[in-house]
């Protein structure tokens, strides 16, 4: 029954949500408004869901002695306890707001830190990977923009930042990411469609 | 309405009756395609991990299904129960990663709906669609363990990401698995273009579905894409020589 509930539910509430963005008469624009509010809420209660199958498939891996299960057992902990205070104090108290700024502020900002060595890392690794002149190109145009923008201890190279760079970001770098981001937006566009007419159905069957 | 709001309802109206008229159309509309290697080296992939016993990891991405973003992840959804459904025989089943609660829920959806059709519903395990975190870098750091611990000889790093993709395809390359990505943003784009084994650029990320035959839809999708493309580009082109002709007259 569900199999064919779902489509139409997910049909319905779509095409209204959609004429009521290119028609927003007083009842549309009501409509649309309640159903983006009950799908916040939905994305909400699925929050909880998604924590309970992240605890599930880590204690599954304590259960099973699995590798990492160390970690495993550390991110049930953290979890636990930052839950329990969460619920306790609130999410605006001040505990709540250092163990953000204290723990995963600092944690997220060093992963972008390794991030910047990996991708200068995957820089050199280019060359090995893909041997070509897309690639050569690609390398050149970095090394070429970055020169440009970083500030040089001693003296500033003529034309790279002053001409070179401000052209490439301008003409070539802006005029490519044009092209990709129409591409991207023409797929987007017909992959909703899809989800739109029932073709397509990431909620479930077929 | 707004000129720029027209435009839009147009084009939507206009995608909408090309895609269902192509649809319908059915056996007429013979699409071929440009070749994309990326697409037959992951054929190979899938056949090697069958095999094997090893396991393929679909990372969905971190942008929430209320976003504009999730359209990215929702294709490569598509294509998740696809390969599950081919795959289903094989002694370790696919692993999805998301960084969206929702999205969790629509992947272990799409695994319970692949092994229903494959008739292996005894297979299904919930804990093969997971969230590894929240927040894009925390998504990243929960899925590096996956990567790195649980027997995977390829990866399908499609969806909506930043430039943390980066982190997923290095972790990929340093287990020597093979690695397919493809991701809606700009800055994503250029960091898989120097780190990953087979990067997708624009708009192939929505072409996979077609490419791996996740279902006729996908091809006449692509063909419509195609088709709205070119149109594009004419107007484009009709616009510049108007500009042109603009300012010389």
């Amino acid at each position: 029954m569900s199999r064919f509930f779902a489509p139409v539910i997910a049909i319905v509430a779509g095409l209204l949500v959609l004429v009521g963005y290119f028609f927003p008469t007083n009842s549309l624009a009501a409509l649309r408004m309640i159903i983006v509010q009950w799908a916040v809420i939905l994305a909400g209660a699925a929050i909880f869901v998604g924590v309970l199958n992240l605890l599930s498939v880590h204690v599954k891996k304590i259960g099973n002695k699995e590798k990492g299960r160390g970690y495993s057992l550390l991110l049930i902990i953290s979890l636990l306890i930052t839950f329990v205070l969460g619920m306790v104090l609130g999410p605006n108290n001040p505990i709540m707001t250092n163990i953000f700024n204290a723990i995963i502020l600092p944690v997220e900002t060093s992963l972008m830190a390794v991030m910047a060595v990996t991708l200068i890392y995957a820089g050199i690794r280019l060359l090995r990977h893909r041997n070509d002149l897309m690639a050569i190109i690609f390398l050149l145009t970095a090394l070429v923009v970055m020169l440009g923008s970083a500030p040089l201890p001693f003296y500033e190279i003529p034309l790279v930042g002053s001409y070179i760079r401000p052209k490439i970001i301008s003409i070539f770098a802006s005029s490519g990411a044009r092209g990709i981001l129409l591409g991207v937006a023409l797929g987007t566009l017909l992959t909703g469609l899809r989800i739109l007419i029932g073709a397509d159905r990431p909620y479930g069957g077929k | 309405m707004s000129l720029p709001t027209i435009a839009g309802f147009i084009l939507v109206a206009f995608s909408a009756i090309l895609l269902i008229g192509l649809s319908l159309l059915k056996d007429k509309v013979k699409a071929s395609f440009r070749n994309i290697p990326a697409f037959a080296k992951f054929n190979k992939a899938l056949g090697t991990a069958v095999e094997n016993g090893t396991r393929i990891h679909f990372s969905l991405g971190s942008a929430s299904v209320a976003s504009s973003r999730t359209a990215a992840s929702f294709s490569t959804i598509s294509v998740l129960r696809r390969i599950v459904e081919l795959s289903a025989a094989s002694d370790k089943p696919p692993l999805a990663t998301s960084g969206d609660a929702a999205l969790t829920i629509l992947s272990q959806d799409s695994f319970r709906t692949a092994y229903r059709i494959a008739g292996a519903e005894q297979q299904y395990n919930a804990t093969s669609g997971r969230l590894a975190g929240v927040t894009p870098f925390s998504y990243a750091a929960g899925t590096l363990p996956a990567i790195h611990d649980e027997d995977i000889s390829a990866n399908v790093l499609a969806g909506s990401f930043g430039v943390e993709v980066g982190l997923l395809s290095d972790a990929a390359e340093r287990t020597q698995s093979f690695t397919l990505a493809a991701a809606d943003s700009l800055p994503a784009q250029a960091v898989l273009y120097v780190s990953a084994q087979e990067p997708l650029i624009g708009e192939e990320l929505f072409a996979s579905g077609a490419y791996l035959n996740a279902g006729r839809v996908h091809h006449v999708s692509l063909y419509a894409q195609d088709v709205l493309r070119w149109l594009i580009v004419i107007a484009l082109i009709i616009g510049a020589v108007m500009k042109l002709l603009e300012g010389m007259l």
